[in-house]
């Protein structure tokens, strides 16, 4: 099996005391997509920037396309591509104009970095917008931009801090599609994200961190299955402090969110049965999902 | 150190906005020295011996040195680094900090250079220098003093939270520079406590390398100004290198 692109050890950074990265151990597997799952302050972003060599860590050992880090950052960074999380483009640039300018930053000539423009372009969707300038481009766009720049080099392994925040559904299904094909072609991708929805699409593996640490890794499918039943029926109503009770004999874990109580359970028959007969209460049932292991894991406080 | 393709990228961007930045940097001292020069001239006859427009033109010529390394490395630096998240993006590369700042040190000195240029060649134009081989010597105190300012710049970049943060640095630190170091008029003028100070200031020491350099002199004890000079300018890259990895890769 080909070495891992990225292997973080025993990794820790504190920062006035507070351990934000703590003890974090990380191992992910070339050619698959790697999902970083955290509440707000989880530690995600400094994961991923001590993982960049950007920051040097308090301990531990990181591993970044076989280059130890921080040592060795340029050569392993010259490997990888970095889609981060706020807007960076070069707005007095043109599309083109971008891609040229970051291609220099590796060392590429000029006329290598033309000559993978159109590929790039074509694969961002921004074929007839070479010559657009960045303030005029929509924010699918931006983005989409920003994922061809950090393709470039043509990297080994492309690290993306929440590739679809703040896009509209249309433009985040052309992310994905994006992304998928990049796995397709061999590419390893390490991305955060708080979209439970895009995790499980696109994510082979999924690490969950919270306060510095990885709580649980595994597929999308595997963490629902292990750590939650299968159904969820979500109930509210003015009958609900009467019926909870009934609600938690017959379901394996019931959790109380404000108005509404979360029912976990493999035979949802049973409690839709009776809770048909309940007009005072509402209800929904629906799959569990990798949104219900991640509240169930970290919780439902708010993290700002 | 890979710092060329930083330097690079801000040509680019530069070559696209060049016309208003050559008439901010250029003509906006150009317009001083000779409404000055002409104006306050009638007024004033000679000024150590010179007409007072050829007595402002090494002054003129160091202050926009000044003016445009200060312009470049605040707030268009602090735009690239705060606003536009350009370092953040090179970061992300296999260039260094150190590449980043270096390629924007020598990128302000180009445009002070281009600056410091254009005086030179209104004082060769209008012939207010006394020896063409001696005002060949210009050349590299302007460099020198583009580096200066360039660096001392980064350094109070780095620890900027906004744009308003450079008033303090332009009201408290250039403009009494400007009225001390001896720009419009010799600096013998200021009582000795204040004479004392401006020798302090580096902006008094590129002046006087370049006025000498005008009138067809010699300047008395050069290795000193430019020792001044590279200090301040080396104390500003370094202080600035540091800071701005505390600030940014931390």
């Amino acid at each position: 099996m080909p070495a891992s692109p990225l292997t973080l050890k025993g990794l820790t950074k504190r920062y006035g005391g507070t351990a934000v990265v703590d003890g974090l151990d990380l191992e992910i597997a070339p050619g698959r997509c790697h999902g970083l799952l955290g509440p707000n302050g989880a530690g995600k972003t400094t994961t991923l920037r001590l993982a960049l060599g950007l920051v040097t860590p308090d301990a531990g050992e990181i591993q970044l396309l076989g280059h130890p880090l921080p040592a060795k950052a340029a050569p392993a960074r010259a490997r990888v591509g970095v889609v981060p999380q706020a807007d960076s483009l070069d707005p007095d640039f043109t599309v083109q104009e971008n891609l040229l300018a970051y291609g220099r930053y590796f060392g590429l000539s000029q006329s290598e970095i033309q000559a993978r423009i159109p590929d790039l372009l074509d694969f961002a969707g921004l074929s007839g917008k070479a010559d657009a300038r960045v303030p005029s481009l929509s924010g699918g766009m931006k983005r989409r931009l920003t994922l061809a720049r950090a393709l470039i080099n043509d990297p080994d392994l492309i690290i993306l801090d929440e590739p679809t925040t703040g896009l509209d559904p249309q433009a985040r299904h052309r992310v994905w599609q994006g992304l998928r094909q990049l796995t397709a072609r061999g590419k390893t991708l390490l991305l955060t994200t708080h979209f439970m929805e895009e995790a499980e699409r696109l994510c082979d593996r999924i690490s969950i961190i919270d306060r510095g640490r990885i709580i649980t890794e595994g597929s999308p499918r595997a963490l629902i299955r292990d750590h939650i039943d299968a159904h969820v029926i979500e109930i509210h109503g003015e009958e609900l402090a009467a019926w909870r009770p009934r609600a938690e004999r017959l379901c394996r874990r019931c959790e109380q969110a404000g108005e509404t109580l979360f029912c976990y359970t493999a035979e949802p028959e049973t409690v839709i049965a009776e809770l048909d007969h309940q007009p005072g209460l509402r209800y929904l049932h629906r799959p569990a999902s990798l949104e219900d292991v991640f509240l169930k894991l970290t919780g439902r406080d708010l993290r700002d | 150190m890979n710092f060329f393709p930083v330097w690079q990228r801000n040509f680019m961007v530069w070559r696209k906005l060049a016309l208003p930045s050559i008439l901010g940097n250029l003509a906006d001292p150009l317009l001083y020295m000779l409404g000055l020069g002409y104006g306050l001239g009638q007024f004033l006859g000679d000024v150590n011996g010179v007409p007072y427009l050829t007595f402002l033109a090494a002054g003129t010529l160091a202050y926009s040195v000044m003016n445009s390394a200060s312009f470049e490395t605040l707030y268009s630096a602090f735009s690239r680094m705060h606003v536009q998240k350009t370092w953040d993006a090179i970061l992300n590369t296999p260039l260094s900090l150190a590449d980043v700042l270096l390629g924007e040190w020598l990128w302000a000195t180009s445009k002070s250079l281009l600056s410091g240029l254009a005086i030179l060649a209104v004082i060769w134009v209008l012939g207010l220098h006394a020896d063409f081989a001696l005002s060949l010597w210009l050349l590299p105190i302007i460099l020198l003093t583009g580096l200066c300012f360039s660096g001392l710049g980064l350094a109070v970049n780095s620890v900027a939270p906004n744009y308003d943060f450079f008033m303090y640095y332009f009201t408290l630190v250039i403009t009494p520079m400007v009225l001390l170091s001896g720009v419009f008029y010799p600096p013998d003028a200021l009582p000795d406590w204040l004479a004392g100070f401006a020798a302090l200031l580096p902006l008094t020491h590129a002046i006087e390398l370049a006025r000498p350099l005008v009138l067809g002199q010699v300047p008395a004890q050069p290795l000193l100004h430019v020792l001044v000079l590279a200090a301040y300018g080396g104390a500003g890259f370094w202080l600035a290198l540091h800071l701005t990895r505390r600030r940014l890769l931390c």
